[in-house]
């Protein structure tokens, strides 16, 4: 009896061992072979990319550093793009996140008022979390014309179905002997949400919020670049004239990278303080 | 807390508990306060009166009702005198005969519009008969358009007329121009033209029927090549549709994510364990390994693109380096993160069995930051999906990049659907696979998510 248990471990570990060969091994292949194709696909190549690879860097921090005194003007002469990003990114996780509260009620199988609202919503979520923004973003620029609202709406809906079904998750594990107190007590539905349900949850959605606010304040940056408006369209603008606007990319990348990190350690430190015991790290 | 509750200190929590409830509906209410004031400004910055006042909602039921149908061109040049009726007024899809609906004789042509709106062409004039109303004629008279209404009657909204040009849309399935140079009318139909077959093929007449059975059939049509050969060459290089360059670009999209993902994940586990402090060899790597971490992060995938898109041009490989890069970042620190977070014991259990240390991370560490590592990494290959239609559209290539010329273009919204559709099903397709495979690798263990 217990040789063969020895045996069955032993036999389990083996093949457990050839698996993991097996996904390593196919691992590899798929990253060789797919670079292999994407490298025959590219236009350029990557032993001559690689020699060029800091060429460009370098270009624009030389000509960053020959502005001289003139950079740090720069910067504040793009303030405004940055904080119209900003703004875009905010607003949309605002208002995306408000639509989102509103899924998460109607999704959550514990709380839902109207049980057959449940899969609509959560369908709904997952139609809204898989929409390319872009596509959206370039729909309502040709008709809202260019403007920061397209890029705006078009963030906040993939927002309310990201933050929707993870705000959801969490309404679906809270403790329901809160809300049984209070309902003892003679509380009515309102009254059991605001004091049984939103305390207990509010900590995660701050902490989802804060970490949606870091992806869309990237996600409104790149849409800029297609015509949303915010620093975006300023990057494209500077890089389109190619050289002698060097000086003005490298002004446009250190706003963006240092609001990006400024941002990404002031949600984590947070974060981190929410919820000491929990982890909340995800994207979607 | 064992506290006798007497009335009094009933009395004294209830203070304390209201007090509470009181400071948080202040802290509530300031709160809304600051959100509507925000919104309020936002309002403002956006323009968002100006935006309501320059939108052109006519463009979305223009872009709603082009997106599902198609129009042939009826086009008369001044210059030669002939009359060309084509598919979308593409030279490789004219009509040798007139269908149905166009009537030709010596001098004029005659264009059935449907719902009893006819528009004969004349020589140098036009004639619209348009029901309820009367009779419009156009006429191309020394140089300026000429355009007079059935007397008595208004001119309706939907006509624009100038001397230099007529422009009538009684509705989104018809429209009569006139200018100096020609006269064009146009006629919607339903459907996608010529989805399968280009125009001028030979097959483009044949029903699906026929194409099954000229498939299995030994009788060549073209004797270079078996029939569905044949077939398969003519659908896949329509030159309207191009469904050999759609494919192979949303192949390009897939393989940007992909190998982003891949290279990300393969990377950043073995230097999540030099970022985590309970497995770096020195705490100097381990301040190193962060920084870099946060470094990779903070660039942003905009950034990364447009310095690849420098190096190494167009392609997959610029939109793959590009995910790569960043998503290092990001998977190495929630690595490093949840490898701080593993349980001690397993790994001291399997150190007292004697285990080697390659044996320990084996047997104590992996099993533990394996469903990790595979959910986290399938959530990122979700997300990045996403990505690489995006950074392709900032020139890396790829479905992205002819989402966003076609739109600009902004010619046939039927190509613009279908290459939606197409991206919508891949993303969800990969969301699809992804969450299987999630259930199916991690069956049974709390995956942190």
């Amino acid at each position: 009896m217990k040789e063969s248990l020895q045996q069955q471990t032993i036999d389990t570990e083996k093949r457990r061992s050839l698996y993991t060969l097996v996904v390593v091994v196919l691992g590899c292949a798929i990253i060789v072979s797919g670079f292999i194709q994407a490298n025959a696909m590219n236009s350029g190549h990557f032993q001559e990319g690689l020699t060029k690879f800091f060429e460009y860097p370098g270009e624009i921090v030389i000509e960053a550093w020959q502005a001289g005194r003139d950079f740090p003007p720069l910067l504040i002469r793009f303030l405004p793009a940055l904080i119209e990003t900003l703004n875009i990114a905010l607003v949309a996780t605002l208002l995306g996140g408000l639509c989102a509260m509103i899924f998460a009620f109607l999704g959550a199988n514990n709380l839902s008022v109207w049980p057959f609202l449940v899969p609509i919503a959560r369908r709904m979520m997952d139609a809204m979390r898989a929409f390319p923004e872009l596509i959206l973003a370039l729909f309502l620029i040709f008709v809202l014309g260019t403007s920061p609202v397209p890029a705006m709406i078009a963030v906040a809906f993939h927002t309310a179905g990201a933050l929707g079904k993870q705000f959801s998750e969490v309404n679906e594990n809270i403790d329901l002997n809160a809300i049984e107190g209070l309902q003892s007590c003679g509380a009515n539905w309102f009254q059991r949400m605001k004091f049984g349900v939103i305390p207990q949850v509010l900590p995660n959605y701050l902490s989802y919020f804060m970490l949606r606010i870091e992806i869309n304040v990237r996600a409104s940056a790149i849409l800029g670049f297609v015509g949303a408006g915010g620093i975006g369209t300023e990057l494209r603008r500077t890089i389109g004239w190619g050289q002698g606007a060097g000086d003005e990319t490298a002004a446009l990348f250190l706003l963006l990278i240092l609001t990006i990190f400024i941002i990404d350690q002031t949600s984590a430190h947070f974060r981190a303080k929410l919820i000491a015991a929990e982890k909340t790290d995800e994207r979607d | 807390m064992s506290v006798a509750t007497t009335p009094d200190s009933i009395a004294h929590g209830h203070q304390i508990v209201l007090a509470n409830v009181r400071r948080r509906t202040v802290i509530t209410f300031v709160v809304m306060a600051g959100l509507f004031a925000y919104l309020s400004y936002t309002w403002f910055a956006f323009d968002m009166t100006g935006l309501v006042q320059s939108a052109k909602p006519e463009r979305a039921a223009l872009l709603a009702k082009d997106a599902v149908a198609h129009k042939v061109h009826v086009t008369k040049s001044m210059r030669t005198k002939d009359v060309v009726i084509a598919v979308e007024g593409e030279r490789t899809a004219t009509y040798q005969e007139p269908p149905a609906w166009v009537a030709q004789n010596d001098q004029t042509t005659t264009v059935s519009l449907g719902d009893n709106y006819t528009v004969h062409i004349f020589d140098k004039e036009v004639e619209m008969i348009v029901p309820d109303y009367g009779t419009i004629r156009v006429a191309i008279v020394n140089n300026r358009i000429e355009t007079t209404l059935p007397e008595g009657k208004e001119t309706p909204e939907w006509l624009r007329a100038t001397p230099a040009k007529f422009d009538a849309r009684p509705d989104l399935n018809k429209r009569v121009q006139v200018s100096r140079a020609k006269i064009e009318v146009h006629r919607y139909f339903t459907g996608w033209e010529n989805f399968f077959f280009p125009f001028s093929s030979p097959l483009a007449s044949y029903s699906a029927f026929e194409i099954a059975s000229l498939i299995v059939s030994d009788e060549r049509l073209d004797p270079i090549k078996p029939n569905w050969k044949l077939v398969f060459d003519t659908f896949w290089s329509n030159p309207d549709w191009q469904h050999g360059n759609v494919f192979i670009a949303l192949l390009e999209t897939l393989l940007m994510a992909v190998l982003g993902t891949f290279v990300a994940a393969f990377v950043g586990l073995p230097m999540a364990f030099l970022a985590a402090k309970n497995f770096t060899p020195s705490n100097v790597i381990l301040f190193f390994v962060r920084r870099l971490f946060d470094l990779l992060r903070g660039i942003d995938m905009l950034v990364w693109s447009l310095i690849f898109i420098r190096a190494f041009g167009l392609g997959p490989l610029t939109g793959t380096l590009a995910i790569a890069f960043t998503e290092i970042g990001e998977l190495g620190k929630l690595f490093s993160e949840a490898l701080e977070n593993i349980d001690k014991k397993q790994v001291d259990g399997v150190r007292s069995t004697g285990a080697s240390k390659t044996q320990v991370y084996r047997f104590g560490v992996m099993p533990q930051i394996l469903p990790i590592f595979i959910s986290q990494g399938l959530y990122y290959l979700e997300s990045n999906i996403r990505s690489a239609t995006v950074i392709g559209a900032l020139g890396a290539g790829g479905i992205g990049l002819m989402l966003v010329e076609t739109i600009r273009t902004s010619r046939d919204w039927e190509n613009t659907l279908y290459l939606i559709i197409l991206t919508l099903l891949l993303v969800i397709a990969i969301d699809k696979i992804s969450s299987a495979l999630r259930r199916r690798l991690i069956r049974g263990k709390v995956v942190q998510t």
